[in-house]
């Protein structure tokens, strides 16, 4: 029989290896993505493959650019990102500092709610309701746009914006309100010049992961960004961001081949690319830990 | 004086129209698809197979696949979440290790979630071999919401005071039986609710089992883990995608997004319901 002290630390012990896991797990995510993309190299220099202006993985040689794909994806993100910041943080704001308590009570556990529904309802929605709206109103060949997948990548990705800001927002000592408002300010006043700045790495944490919820997005720019790999000129063309590009074509690459490669070395940009965004996130929310608690 | 209020009246007005604009597009698509849904849906829709080339019949294997693979998903991951859970709060001290745990797990949370996909392709279909079965979408799932599971545990852990970690040792119990017999049995409600949260995203997930479990079309349920099936978020998909039977498979791509819609809702919402009742109750 062990004694009670080994018992413990064999305890220990086992639940950290559990803890460790998440480590194990993303090195393991890293691991596999290298060793089906990396091959790629052998083909297409890797600055050839990041910046090469032609998607052709088919044609006979192939061009494996993936230029139009990033482009593709930043369009349909900073679509998103004006569309979800300004009215994200303004409803936040408005829900902190303005709505009555009730009002508040159920909006934001609602707003919550609703940033649960599954990414592919949103793109139904884009591709029966707003792809034809937007064909319509600007005499479009077609409404798959990258106008539309911004409109409801915007929409879709306001439910964290507006938690995580309003989160921040109200965490904000009440003090720091009262002192304002007792010197004679307006409550519009003491909300702009105290509890926003106060709250501001909550704010600008908010607005990162949105923008990460916006270039992560897979299938509801698959349905409704139009799918066309190349360069756009303006938000009312059809453009192939990167994830929806790698659903869109795994089906027919073969296990192997180049263009497999080359779609797992696109998971690799997109794994990276969102890796540096959260450690940015994490990095800010931790640095001006003292007034945005609880943002993460 | 006198400007500063017009400008406050400005600004709130601007303030109200954000949270209008915000809330009634979010409003108008729930609304929109429960209108055209609502019709659609019979007993037959749920208990019947797809028929007539998809135009007729039910999603009833459909309802089946997302319940297998979302069971799965929370039988991996709500164990392994649990544990890790219990590690960071009742055990670690803060240090360089936990630090890099923390980080981990907010990365894990940030991974997109077709990069799970190619993960799952790459690991558990291709280097594994289970092929694109429940087993291998339920594994890619489950890591999927591990970082969910973690943090509403650990929430769960944290919300349980001290003072009962304290009278537990004071009376000679060690610290596994402390944790065991005293911390776990009012921290499960709060993780009950992390692995209802956890269902609900992992039910409405769709790049990540398309190369790894879904399939287009099955007749019958499945046998074994092995078996690939059918997915209502892929059915939805396959079928509002599919150019050439688009108009004629419209009511039930509604009926199948309204199901979809109204089970994840569903799901989140009975969860944050408990989570409410708990806070206001776990007081002490």
């Amino acid at each position: 029989m062990f004694s009670r002290k080994t018992r413990e630390i064999c305890i220990e012990k086992l639940f950290l290896l559990f803890a460790s896991t998440s480590i194990v797990i993303l090195l393991l995510i890293a691991a596999f993505l290298f060793k089906e993309g990396l091959p790629i190299i052998e083909v297409v220099s890797p600055l050839r493959f990041l910046f090469g202006k032609s998607w052709y993985p088919t044609y006979e040689p192939p061009e494996f650019g993936i230029l139009p794909l990033i482009t593709g994806s930043l369009v349909v993100t900073l679509g998103a990102v004006l569309i979800a910041i300004p009215l994200g943080v303004a409803t936040a704001i408005y829900l902190s500092e303005v709505a009555h308590p009730r009002v508040r009570e159920v909006l934001k556990p609602a707003v919550e709610l609703l940033a649960g529904v599954p990414s592919v309802v949103y793109g139904f929605f884009g591709l029966v309701i707003v792809a034809p709206w937007i064909q319509d109103l600007f005499e479009l060949p077609t409404g798959l746009t990258a106008l539309t997948a911004s409109i409801m990548l915007g929409i879709m990705a306001s439910p964290t914006v507006i938690s995580i800001s309003e989160d921040a927002l109200s965490s904000v000592p009440l003090s720091y309100r009262e002192a304002s408002l007792a010197l004679g300010t307006t409550r519009w006043h003491t909300a702009i010049r105290v509890t926003v700045p106060a709250a501001l790495s909550g704010i600008c944490t908010a607005c990162i992961l949105g923008m990460a919820r916006a270039i992560e997005e897979t299938m509801t720019v698959l349905m409704v960004a139009g799918g066309a790999a190349v360069i756009p000129r303006t938000f009312l063309q059809p453009v192939r961001p990167m994830t929806a590009n790698i659903i869109a074509e795994m089906g027919e690459a073969v296990h192997g081949s180049d263009h497999y490669h080359a779609l797992f070395a696109i998971g690799v940009v997109l794994f990276f690319v969102t890796l540096a965004i959260n450690l940015v996130a994490d990095f800010i929310s931790h640095r001006f830990k003292e007034t945005g608690s609880g943002t993460l | 004086m006198k400007r500063q209020q017009v400008y406050q009246q400005i600004a709130f007005v601007g303030l109200r129209l954000s949270t209008l604009v915000i809330i009634s597009s979010l409003g108008f698509i729930l609304w929109f698809l429960a209108k055209e849904g609502i019709f659609v849906l019979s007993w037959e829709f749920f208990t019947q197979a797809p028929t007539n080339g998809m135009t007729k019949g039910g999603i009833f294997p459909a309802l089946v696949g997302t319940a297998c693979l979302t069971m799965g998903a929370i039988v991996f991951a709500l164990p392994l979440g649990v544990f890790a859970a219990i590690y960071l709060v009742e055990y670690a001290r803060q240090g360089r290790l936990v630090r890099i745990v923390r980080v981990c797990i907010n990365n894990l949370a940030g991974v997109p979630s077709v990069v799970f996909g190619l993960f799952g392709l790459a690991m558990f279909v291709e280097y594994l071999g289970f092929g694109p079965s429940i087993l291998a979408g339920s594994l890619t799932l489950g890591i999927l919401i591990l970082p969910t599971i973690i943090r509403a545990s650990e929430e769960a852990l944290l919300s349980v005071p001290q003072t009962v970690r304290e009278a537990s040792l004071a009376l000679g119990a060690g610290k596994w039986y402390t944790i065991y017999k005293a911390v776990l049995p009012p921290a499960i409600p709060g993780i009950l609710t992390g692995s209802i949260l956890g269902i609900g995203r992992a039910a409405g997930e769709t790049a990540p089992i398309i190369f790894t479990a879904a399939c287009f079309y099955t007749r019958g349920l499945p046998h074994s883990i092995f078996d690939q099936v059918m997915a209502l978020p892929f059915h939805l998909y396959v079928l509002a995608t599919e150019g050439t039977h688009f108009e004629l498979t419209l009511p039930v791509q509604y009926g199948t997004a309204l199901v979809l819609l109204g089970m994840v809702l569903g799901v989140n919402l009975i969860g944050v319901i408990i989570r409410i009742r708990l806070r206001r109750r776990m007081k002490w």
